[in-house]
């Protein structure tokens, strides 16, 4: 009987060791896109260093679905540059700072529409960081996830099924 | 090991990974491209100078911009965004840029151009929020016309430059 007992155990740990083996090549995935988001927010300085066109406002240069990646440096926004900001609706301190006033290439008027309600200027808090790079295309993914969410569950589902059933 | 799964994860990862350095090289090769713009910028005429009934100096100009943009395309260039802005220097702000005319140059053929146009956008000496003075510091202000452009790449790293025309001055009195 005894050379039931060590089949049954030597199956256990191997099935221990396997689930222990697929567990820590999944965290390896979550903790490098991790870093790499982090490491890239070091960098570059800015709290969102990647960002993805969501609207035509800025044709034709930039479509919705492509890609900007941020720079943010002690250097004075200056006229003509490309910003992304970050709207907060707490109240506007009476600064010495340089006041901003964004627009969209396609638009008509200015974005103050956009602001929060009353506000007419763009402090330096609210500036994310300039764009320094494009990259076309890619941010479709994002927005397909984000607007047909089934897709998105769709894929994490075969993805974890992939990383289950893998045998390496 | 040799499953559909398997070969078609391989195809994938490699089509991106080239795809990815086809784009880099792409951005990279903008840097071997040393562009010689030229421009010339006339202001005709002075069509109004006046005090805005918000207190502020506003002025009108006619212009006629002439420039040659054209070196600065490459094959990885999607367009160019040129605008010409105003700058001046006041006792409390050490650069003021007033835009005063943009455009959208979408390839090499239109880079060469000639325009005669009065200042698309207001030009007034904007009031600062912070210290509340009215913003009447043009009349003798001597100031810059300066052409910024940026260039859109089709993928990757933007580029922004400028050509400074200096030697403008405003007159001394309201007309």
């Amino acid at each position: 009987m005894g050379w039931i007992g060590e089949a049954v155990d030597s199956v256990k740990s191997l099935r221990i060791r396997q689930v222990l083996s697929q567990a820590v090549s999944l965290g390896m995935i979550v903790t490098s896109a991790l870093i790499i988001w982090k490491g890239l927010m070091c960098v570059t300085g800015s709290e969102s260093p990647v960002v993805v066109v969501l609207s035509g406002s800025m044709e034709p240069g930039f479509r919705r679905g492509d890609i900007l990646f941020l720079h943010m440096s002690k250097d004075p926004i200056r006229a003509g540059e490309i910003v992304v900001f970050n709207v907060d609706v707490h109240e506007s301190q009476d600064t010495e700072d340089v006041d901003v006033l964004t627009k969209g290439d396609n638009n008509m008027g200015d974005d103050r529409p956009l602001y929060a309600h009353g506000q007419l200027w763009l402090q330096r808090h609210h500036i994310m960081g300039r764009a320094v790079g494009f990259l076309p295309y890619v941010g479709w993914v994002t927005i397909i996830m984000t607007e047909k969410p089934i897709i998105k569950y769709l894929l994490i589902g075969a993805l974890g099924l992939l990383v289950i059933t893998s045998k390496e | 090991m040799h499953s559909f799964g398997y070969r078609a994860n391989a195809l994938l990862t490699f089509a991106l990974t080239i795809l990815a350095l086809i784009c880099a090289m792409a951005s990279f090769s903008d840097n071997l491209n040393s562009p010689s713009p030229s421009a010339h910028v006339q202001v005709l005429n002075i069509n109004w100078f006046q005090k805005s009934s918000q207190g502020n100096d506003e002025v009108s100009l006619t212009l006629n911009v002439s420039a040659n943009l054209q070196s600065l395309f490459t094959w990885n260039t999607k367009q160019v965004f040129v605008f010409l802005a105003a700058e001046y220097e006041t006792p409390i702000n050490s650069l003021n840029q007033v835009s005063l005319w943009d455009g959208i140059i979408p390839a090499k053929e239109y880079a060469q151009f000639g325009i005669h146009t009065t200042n698309k956008y207001h030009f007034d000496d904007q009031a600062s929020l912070s210290s509340r003075n009215a913003g009447s510091n043009l009349r003798g202000r001597e100031y810059n016309l300066t052409l910024h452009w940026h260039v859109m790449p089709k993928t990757g790293k933007m580029f922004a430059d400028k050509l400074v025309m200096s030697g403008f001055r405003f007159p001394e009195e309201y007309r």
